[in-house]
Order: structure tokens, then sequence, then C-alpha cells
């Protein structure tokens, strides 16, 4: 084994990304306040915002997804995370449920685009046209929970889950212990 | 022992009741909790959520309609009867919109409370997303909004056998099964007042209180320490 191997070894990698949700659980990971010294000496951020690191690096033991799949884009970076990941953890309500994007899957995708884009009250829109720019991802029929995409291994649900939420669960997986959340960190809000 | 007293056991437990009394019943008083969300102190049995569901000498029985017999073997909290219940609750969230992230009823609400007690992160059936759930907002003290209803009857009992009217009622069956009002159009023409108990009885937040939310700042909320049931287990003897 190389000096570098091991280095990998020592220490495992997270990766982190917001797909439809508001970066509220990240600003969660971060409220984790100064256990975030003794996470650094534990773990390295791969593809995550926190380091604006765009694309996988390498192998993860831990990928954090906030948010559901509302578009293509949220699905090619999930499938992405599920391969790069070891532990697919779903964090938060919005991955977990769909949260508040998916209050339109009980309105048709046709309905919504046409009140956001031509119906709406304060809509200001002179071209009368829905946005269809092949650079814009195209939205999904509705937004889907992640683990209904693909398989998630925990999820921490929350809006958002509490920083001592995503800490425990960290330092269990890290440590190799079992991940048990007791009564007053599994909270739905 | 007297007459009046029937001895039985639950998951191990000796405990005793009085003839007549249900398992829920005599559980209760001893300090046991049994799972519930259509049973409703006050309000007859109704049996229909099957979450009390208990292995009563090897058989399965609702806790909350089955009555107390000498020498029964029931079985509450076991592993089994445990993912039976996960299964009923993560059944009732997939079937409904219940976002919790911005209920009114979060932290207060008895389906979510059983969730936490039962340790559920995330439903393991697919969510339905129901388009047809509306929210009848006309009445200018109460609102029902049918997203959130579980289809337990409980305001439906709570009309006819405490507030002596009929604001509540089923209609269709199977799938289509939903609460209605006893009046020609919305909530607003029906004789429901702010003070009926009907409107204290929603287990969840399907029927609430207009003016009121968000009162109780999180962190102080009924269940957001104490898991539900926990009252009950109180007076452990």
């Amino acid at each position: 084994m190389t000096k570098e191997q091991e280095h990998t070894m020592a220490k495992p990698k997270i990766a982190t990304t917001s797909l439809a949700g508001c970066f509220g659980c990240h600003m969660s990971i971060l409220d984790i306040d100064d256990r975030i010294l003794q996470l650094v000496e534990l773990i390295e951020f791969d593809k995550s915002p926190i380091n604006d690191i765009k694309e996988f690096t390498g192998e993860c033991l831990v990928g954090l997804v906030e948010g559901g799949c509302a578009n293509e884009e949220n699905v090619r970076v999930l499938q992405e995370f599920r391969k790069h990941c070891k532990i697919l953890i779903s964090l938060g309500d919005c991955a977990i449920n769909g949260g508040l994007p998916a209050m339109r899957n009980t309105i048709p995708l046709q309905e919504c685009l046409d009140e956001a884009y031509l119906n709406g009250p304060t809509v200001h829109n002179p071209s009368g046209k829905i946005p269809n720019d092949p650079e814009i991802p195209l939205l999904l029929d509705k937004v889907y929970p992640c683990h209904e995409v693909v398989k998630v291994d925990y999820h921490l649900p929350g809006c958002p889950p509490s920083a001592d939420t995503i800490w425990q669960a960290l330092t269990a997986l890290l440590t190799d212990k079992p991940l048990e959340l007791p009564y007053e960190l599994i909270k739905y809000d | 022992m007297s007459e009046n007293t029937i001895t039985f056991e639950i998951d191990g437990v000796e405990v005793q009741g009085a003839p007549g009394q249900t398992i829920m019943q005599a559980a209760d008083a001893a300090g046991i909790y049994i799972p519930r969300l259509c049973a409703f102190e006050g309000l007859p049995p109704y049996g229909s959520c099957r979450v009390c569901t208990v292995k009563v000498n090897g058989r399965f029985q609702s806790a909350c309609t089955q009555p107390i017999a000498e020498g029964v073997i029931v079985e509450n909290d076991t592993e089994e009867l445990l993912e039976f219940r996960r299964n009923l609750v993560d059944m009732l969230f997939v079937e409904g919109n219940h976002f919790c992230m911005f209920c009114e009823k979060s932290g207060n609400c008895e389906l979510q409370a059983l969730a936490y007690r039962l340790g559920i992160t995330a439903p393991k059936y697919p969510y339905m997303f129901p388009a047809d759930r509306n929210v009848d907002a006309s009445h200018k003290d109460i609102f029902i909004d049918h997203n959130r209803c579980i289809l337990c009857a409980r305001c439906i009992r709570a009309s006819q056998d405490l507030d002596g009217k009929n604001v509540f009622q089923f209609v269709g069956r199977g799938p289509e099964k939903r609460i209605a009002v006893n009046a020609r159009a919305r909530l607003v023409d029906t004789d429901l007042d702010v003070t009926d108990r009907a409107v204290d009885v929603c287990p969840v937040g399907a029927i609430l209180r207009k003016h009121v939310g968000y009162a109780t700042p999180v962190g102080e909320r009924k269940y957001d320490s104490a898991p539900i049931g926990s009252d009950i287990e109180a007076h452990k003897q």
C-alpha cells in the first residue's frame, strides 16, 4: 500500500449536494459550529458546495443529498452520487418526501408552467413563451423523493435536520457504529 | 381476588381490570401504552385505524374494542407488532399530503408523534400525492384541510356523541372515502361552532382553529421532548 492510499484510507471523503432544496440543510451542516474542526480531522470534502468542487474526484464514504428530484439534472446528480458514494443519505424532508417543491405534485405540470410564465398576476413576459432553452434542465412530471429514484441507505428527517442529528449520523458512520437516532433527533419540522 | 376483578397478562406483566373494560382501558390504567390513532378517551371504541392491534392468545385483535378476559395473554410491545404499526403509519403518511414542515399541527400531531415514537425516518411506500384533496376555509373560526385527514372518524363521533350535532360524515368508499360536512355546500353552512369538541379531537392538522396557529414555540410543543404515550406510562404501577 502506498503512502497516498494509506492517506485516503485514513481520511474518508464526504460529498454533499443540494438538488431541489433551499440550502437550509447545508446551513444546518455548518451549524455544527466548532465541531466542524473535529470533522475536518476525520474527513475530507469531495464534491460539495462547501468547497465548490464541481465534479467527483474519487470514491466517497458518505454522500449527503439535500432536496428531492424536480428536474432531469437533479436525477443525473443523484445517480452520480449513488455511483460514487458507499453510503448515501437523504438529508432533510425535501430529499425524503419532496418537501415544499412537492406541493406542485397535485397540480399538472403544464398548469404550473402556465401560472409561472403566462397567467400569474405578477408575470411580465412579453414573449408570451415558456422558457425552453436546451440549457435549462427539463422539469419532471412531479417532484420525487430521492429514495424513489435511487437506493438510499439512511434518512435524516427535519426541515432542516438539526446540526446534532447530522453530527450524530456522521460520527456514527465514521466510527463504524450503528446509526441510531434518539427520540429528540427524529423531527419532521 | 374479588369476582369483579379480571387478571390477565400484557407482555408478561400481570394486569388487572374490571369486567367490561377493553384491553386498552385496562392497559392505560396499568400504565402500559398501546399506540392508537382513532381511539379517544370519552368516545366509544371505533376500531378503524388498527394501530392498537395486539395479539390476544396469539390472535390479532384491536385493543380498543376487545374486552379483557380472565387469563388471556396479550402481546403489545413486540417487534412483530411494532413493525405492523410502522407499516400502518407509513401508509397513512404516503396516502395523504402530509407536509409537516409548515403544518400548524406539527409538534402536537398524533400521527407525527407516533411516527417519532416508532422511529420512522422515512416511509417505505411510494408517495401518492393525491390531487383531489381540497381545503374548506369558509368558516370564520375553523378550517378543514382534507390533505391531512386520516379518516379516523373522531370528528364524526365527537360531533354526534359529545356535541349532539351531526356536522361530519363519511362519503364514498374505498380510496374515494372522505370526510364531508353535513351541509349543502361548505363548513360555514353547518352548525359547527368553534367551542365544539369535534374541533379539538382531530389527531392531525385536518380540522384546525383559525387565528391560533404556531402559538407554541418549537421545543415546547406537546411531543417535542416527551414521546406520545409518556403520560400513560408515567403512572406505571
